[in-house]
Formats: structure tokens, sequence, C-alpha cells
């Protein structure tokens, strides 16, 4: 093999090796990616069924139920406007669960749009809110203070 | 007046950090002896100060001396000793002060085990550390003053976070900053030697040692932190591919490509340029690392300072370092000609391979770290990347990275006959191969081909390391350090993957209601709940459980996994009760509460989980006895005349500087 050969026969290597990356990073990306919705973008039809999502909110109060005889429970995430996503669970809630605090649930939402949880994460300290959480719930509230766009509030005038 | 003298400490450093990262620096250009000759001084003296400002912040905290805030809000009286001395760095502003310290402390190293460095490579070296510690000083001086006064003075302090009220995580960020930092070592070497346009194997083998020495705490450092969150978070899990995990796994990933790579350009003088830039990449992610902790931008256990101020200073920071070096390198590489040709079968190829599977690999990780920031800056939605993406990538890449571990270490230097590789190792791989399919059948509850493949790559990682130690044909005890290090860490990474794979497959986890003398069974394993009482600790209330656990009638062990409260409106914390085994770990947290007497408990079972650690441990060891292999301290003796003749020859005039330092 002259020199000249070895390297094409390590750029097709090398071509090669990162097609093969990229379709996997593409694939694997696209079945792991669990995106945030509000409660609101839930009843608005935006938050797709039945695939791996994430819905936050604040855990409504006095909403939490559980079983007598397992570990089922359920709980209402709430965006404190009126719109409210029905959750289930069947695990240990973390220690910073609690009614009237925020919560990020991950899993699938059924077609009368109730959540079936895999994983329930809580605020992470006494004082914090996870950012991205707090973006969601004050972006979905932006808009009652706008008096242009036709929130519910102001539909009722 | 101790706050005030730690204060002033750090304005010393400061000032001390600026001469030091300029005046050594221009004498090595401008061949002024007396300027290069001020490299040692600087760095000892900057050491000196931030020691002094870092004891200033420990006895604050020792005295419970609340008119600082960073103790007032980190720290209060009934904290136990050990508690008050690692909440100096239990928050952002302390953390800063060690990661400066620590820096202090490696320039302060090199600035004493450096004889067979040629004075001016020296000067460079201690002076573009100088530079690293001039910003992290400034970051410090003007957005995270650690002895801000308080005003009025508080009765009582606040608390350290309870998540890090434990002896695991006392150390643990000394350990990971310890690696961190240490690769602005190899960084700075590296910088250093393109800055004296000559990139040959004498750097290569002054920053062998200082790179292998800081990836062993960063090894040491992740472990614990792994450890820790196995259990102290009161999830069982040991790795959750979280974005601060991830941000000191891609600087480990690099920082042992780099090692690796080192080898090349010392032993071969190839892939110059490349080493170069591992050097540079594995700095590079420490400082991202610390950005994604520090600024905030994550959401995440360890994010506990937001405040946009910081992070922007720190990016800006990250820009200007990654920025100038990638720079130079751009201006320096067309010289970097690699000298050392090789054949697609040979020991380079086996690392090249090495290198590109962990890069592969930073890539990944880096992808999946900061994609979702990126979208989100878009404003494209809020993801987040689930754990199966990490998986789905690093299998097949550590598959690749395994089967040519094993046959790298026979692999002769540029040119290799396969057949003579083969005809050593085919018993090796056939016998590997057999234990693969043996493991999960004789000893776990059934056969999953994941497993096999796990048990496969550890197996014939080990074993041909053994083969290897055999093959030099000495005693034991007569090989040099060096030998035993790369053997070492061989087996080192195979324990930890036989304990990753094995524990992943064949876990049992259940989230169980229990009351009040009720049993569970689970792997062969009865759990019985005997209730919660109330117990008081020395700063905490615990509701503390337990549970007798049983075999076949026979008693195995009583645990007593605890709620704990630390009051002034911190979280409870989970604490777990593991009786740890050589082959399994049980694993009890207490859940909530239910009524009644009815608790939700959760129960795991893990096999051979313990080995992810002992692995770490293994390569740790080996890292360490690499460094300390006689050959660098020979090297460095023998080394101190022909370098300095060789910075003669390369230009001139600088040899005078050289004889006024000796």
């Amino acid at each position: 093999m002259t020199a000249r050969h070895k390297r094409i026969v390590f750029i097709i290597i090398g071509l090669c090796a990162v097609g093969a990356a990229s379709a996997m990073i593409t694939q694997a990306m696209k079945s792991n990616l669990a995106y945030l919705y509000a409660p609101e973008a839930v009843w608005a039809g935006e938050a797709p069924k039945d695939r791996l999502i994430r819905i936050g909110g604040l855990v409504k109060k006095g909403s939490l139920i559980r079983s007598d005889t397992s570990l089922d429970l359920s709980f209402v995430v709430t965006d404190n406007r009126g719109n409210e996503v029905t959750v289930k669970y069947d695990k240990i809630l973390p220690d910073l669960f609690k009614e009237e605090q925020s919560a990020v649930v991950k899993g699938k939402l059924t077609e009368n749009n109730e959540f079936i949880a895999e994983e329930v994460l809580a605020k992470h300290d006494a004082e914090y809110m996870p950012p991205e959480l707090a973006d969601v719930l004050a972006k979905e509230h932006a808009p009652k203070t706008d008096a242009a766009s036709p929130t519910k509030t102001e539909v009722k005038y | 007046m101790i706050p005030e003298i730690g204060h002033f400490a750090l304005v010393l450093a400061l000032v001390v950090a600026i001469v030091q990262s300029v005046f050594p620096i221009l004498g090595a250009a401008t061949n002024n002896a007396q300027w290069v000759a001020m490299a040692k001084p600087t760095a000892r003296a900057q050491l000196l100060f931030l020691a002094i400002s870092f004891v200033c912040l420990l006895i604050s905290f020792l005295e419970s001396d609340f008119s600082v805030r960073y103790v007032a809000n980190n720290s209060n009286t009934f904290m136990p000793t050990i508690y008050k001395v690692s909440a100096v760095w239990g928050a952002h502003e302390g953390s800063l002060l060690l990661w400066a310290l620590i820096l202090g402390v490696w320039a302060g190293l090199v600035s004493f085990f450096s004889k067979g460095i040629s004075a001016v490579m020296l000067a460079r070296v201690i002076s573009v550390m100088g530079m690293i510690g001039v910003g992290f000083l400034l970051f410090m001086l003007l957005t995270s003053n650690p002895f801000e006064r308080l005003f009025p003075i508080p009765e009582q302090g606040k608390t350290l976070n309870p998540l890090l009220q434990d002896p695991g995580l006392a150390i643990h960020p000394p350990m990971l900053y310890m690696g961190y930092v240490g690769f602005s070592v190899a960084f700075a070497f590296a910088i250093a030697a393109m800055l004296g346009g000559k990139l040959d194997a004498a750097w290569a083998r002054w920053a062998r040692p200082w790179t292998n020495v800081a990836w062993v705490f960063l090894t040491i450092g992740i472990a614990l932190g792994s450890w820790w969150a196995y259990y102290e978070l009161g999830w069982g899990g040991w790795w959750f591919w979280d974005p601060v995990e991830n941000a000191s796994l891609m600087p480990w990933l690099v920082g042992t490509a780099l090692i690796h790579s080192l080898a090349v350009s010392e032993k071969r003088a190839a892939f110059k340029s490349w080493t170069v830039l591992l050097a540079i990449f594995a700095f590079s992610l420490s400082l991202l690392g610390t950005f994604l902790v520090r600024s905030g931008v994550l959401t995440s256990v360890h994010a506990f300072a937001s405040d946009p101020e910081r992070g922007l200073f720190i990016l800006i920071f990250l820009i200007l370092v990654v920025g100038s070096s990638l720079l130079l390198f751009a201006v320096r590489a067309p010289q970097l000609r690699s000298t050392g040709t090789f054949e697609v079968v040979s020991r380079e190829m086996g690392l090249l391979i090495n290198n590109i599977a962990l890069i592969a690999m930073t890539a990944t990780v880096l992808l999946g770290t900061l994609y979702p920031l990126f979208i989100d800056a878009l404003g494209m939605g809020k993801i987040s990347v689930g754990p199966p993406y990490f998986n789905t990538i690093a299998l097949p890449l550590s598959v690749v990275l395994f089967v040519t571990m094993g046959f790298g270490l026979f692999l002769r230097w540029k040119k290799d006959k396969p057949e003579r590789v083969f005809a050593k190792v085919r018993w090796l791989l056939l016998l590997a191969l057999l234990i693969a399919f043996l493991v999960p059948i004789l000893f776990m509850e059934s056969f999953t081909f994941k497993a096999a493949i796990g048990v496969f790559m550890a197996s014939w990682v080990s074993l041909a390391a053994l083969l290897w130690v055999q093959e030099q044909g000495k005693s034991p005890f007569k090989l040099p350090l060096a030998t035993w290090g790369a053997a070492l860490g061989h087996i080192g990474m195979a324990v930890t993957v036989a304990g990753i794979s094995l524990t992943s497959m064949y876990s049992t986890e259940k989230d169980v209601r229990l009351e009040n003398g009720q049993s569970y069974e689970m792997s062969g394993y009865q759990f019985t709940f005997n209730g919660v009482k109330e117990v008081k600790g020395p700063n905490y209330i615990a509701q503390r459980g337990e549970v007798l656990i049983t075999r076949d009638g026979k008693e195995i062990s009583t645990l007593y996994p605890e709620k704990r409260n630390y009051g002034q409106g911190t979280m409870p914390m989970t604490e777990a009760g593991i009786d740890g085994g050589f082959f399994r770990d049980l694993f009890i947290a207490l859940g909530e509460p239910l009524g009644g007497n009815a608790w939700s408990v959760r129960l795991y079972h893990k096999p051979v989980v313990s080995w992810i650690w002992m692995g770490a441990a293994i390569m740790s060891l080996g890292g360490f006895l690499a460094a300390f292999d006689r050959r660098y301290r020979l090297v460095r003796r023998r080394a101190a005349k022909p370098v300095v003749t060789d910075e003669k020859a390369d230009k001139g005039a600088v040899a005078p500087a050289n004889e006024a330092v000796a």
C-alpha cells in the first residue's frame, strides 16, 4: 500500500465512522427527548399523547390521594389559573414533594388527558424552583397581562 | 479582623498572580533572565497568600463568625466540626476559593518539582497558570467574595445544605477540583511548549506524571460523587447522566485519552498536534464543567448559585481561554510535524482507536448535555435528554474500546504482525468468551446478551493485562512502576465495567407499602418491617425504621434506614440502610408515612454494585504508580543538562537565563 492508498483508506474509515455515529446519535436523540409542557398546553392539545413528555406545575392543595393497600396514588398538577392535569403514580414520591409546591412529572399522557408518570421530580431545595419550570409557568402566565390577547379572564367580560 | 486578613490576602494573591502571569513569560520572550527567575518565587507567594486566605475562612467557620455572610448562610453552631470544615467549600464562594487554592497548590508543586525543566519553559508554564489564577481571583473578588460582611450580625447561622452533610461529600469537591485544576498543568505545559515552538518528546515526558496525578484525583472525585449519590440520595442509583455528572465525566474521558496520547508523543514522536489539542480540551472541559455548575444554567442538585452575572463572567473567561489557546494552536500547528510513522497494525493504531472512541464518547456526552441548553436558548421548548440516549451510544463505543484495550498492550510500536498477536491471545479470547457465557448462567437468574458482553469485555481486558504482566518475564517486584500502573489501570477499568453491566442487568428494585410487622420477599431475601421510631442526632431529628432481613429463615442483617430533618425549613434527607457485600448490596430507603403503621419503603437487591467503585480505586492506584515511575525521576535528573543545551541550540540567546537560575 502506498502512502496515498493508506490515506484514502483512513479517510473512508473515518467517514463511515462519522456517518454511523451521526445516525446512531440522531436515532438515540429522537427516542429519548422529553419536552416540558405546562398544564395549559395539555388542554390546548399541544402536548402529544402516548409519548414520553414532561409536565410541570404546582401540586394542587388537597389533591394527593393514596391507596390504602398499595403505593398507587394520584395528584393534580395545576398552573393556578384553572388548568389541571391529574397524575397517576405508583412509586415513592421524592422527599421534596409537597402540595402547593412545584413539581415536574415525566411520563405519558393518555387519550383523556390523564398523566401516567414514570418519574416525579420535585424541586431541589427549600428555596429553589427549577429555572426551566419557572420559565414555562411564567410564559404561560404572560398573555394574561397582555390586554390584546383573548385569554380566559377576558372572555368572561 | 480574621476575615479582613483573608480578604486582604486574596487581593495580594491577585496582585502576585498578575505579576506571575506577566513577567516570567515576557522574560522568556525577551531573554530577560531576571524576569524569568521570577517564576518560582511568584508561584510560591501566590500559594502562600491563597493558603492564608483559605485558613482565614476556615477559622471564620470554626469560630462561627456570623458577621461573614458566607459563614452565616452555610453554618450554625450545632453543626459537627467536620461539617463546619467542609462547609468552607460547601457553596459557591468558598468552592471558588478552594479552586483558586488548588490552582496555587499545583503551580507551587510545579515550582518545587521542576528540576529537569529548563528555566524558560518553567517560566512560561508558571505564567500560564498565573493567568488562569488571575481570572479566578478576579471572578471571586468582583462577583463572589467569600469574606463579605453581613450587618446586622445574626444570632445564629443557617445550615449547610443537608445533602452535603456527609463524610463522603466532605472530600468529594476537593478531590474533584484537584483533578479539574490538575489538568491546568498539562494545559500550561502544552501552551508553553507551543510558545517555545518546540513540541518534542521532552514536553510530553514532563507533562505525563502531572497528567496522571490529575487524572487519579479526578477518578477518585467522580467515584466518590457516584458512591455518595448511591447511598445518600436514597434513589439507589450510582449514575444519573445528570448534567453536572456529565460535566465531570467529560474531562475524565479526554484526560484518559490524553494520558494515552502523551505516551505516543513521548515515545514515538507521533500524534504531536493531537496531544496538544487534547491537553487544551481536557482543561477547557474542566472550565466548562465549572461554568455549567456555577452559572446556574442547569437544573441539577448542584446548581445552587443562580446568578446570571457570575455565569457571564465564567463564560467570557472560558471563551478567552479556549479561544486564545486554539488560536495559538492554529498558528503553531503547521510547524508540528509528527515524524513517527506507523502501520495499520501497531501500538500507535491501538492508541489511536482508544483516542477516537474516548473522544466520540465525550462528544456524545457534550451533545446530550448542551443540546437542551441550545434548544432552550433558541426558544424551541424545554427538553431533557434521557439516560437511554447516553447508554445507547456509550455501549457500542465501549465495546470497540475494550476489545482494543486487550490487544493494545501486546502490540509493538510502529509495525506489528496480526498473526503474532493473535497467536498470543487466542486462548485468552476463548477463555473470556467462556466466562462471558458461564457467569450469567451460573451466578445470575437468567442469561442476557448485554450482561454477557459486559462480562466478556471485563474478563478479556483483565486477563490480557495479567498475561501482559506475566510476559514481561521479571519478578513482579522488579517490574517498573509504569508497567504495574498500566496493568492496574486496565484491570480497574475491567472491574468497574463488570460491576456496571451486572448491576444494571440484574438489579431488582421495588417500591412497596409495608405495615408494621409485614414482610416482603424479593430476590430470595425476606424483608420484615419493624416500624419507625424517632431518634435525635446532633443537629437533626430522624425517623428511623427497622428492617430485618432473613434468607431461608436465617438472619442476614438488620438495617436502619432514616429520614432526617435538619430543621430551618431545609428538605428532609433520606439516609439509606445498606448491607454491603462483595457480591451484592441490599439497600433500603424509607419513603413516606402512608397513615396508620404503614410506610412506603424502597428495596433494592444490587449484585456486585461495589465493584464499580472498587474498580475506580484500582484504577487510581494504577495512575499513582505510573506517575511515580523511577523513569521520570531518572529522566528528570539526567535531562537537566541535555534539555538546557537543547534550548541553547534552539534559541541561543536564552542560555544566560538558564545559567542565571542554575
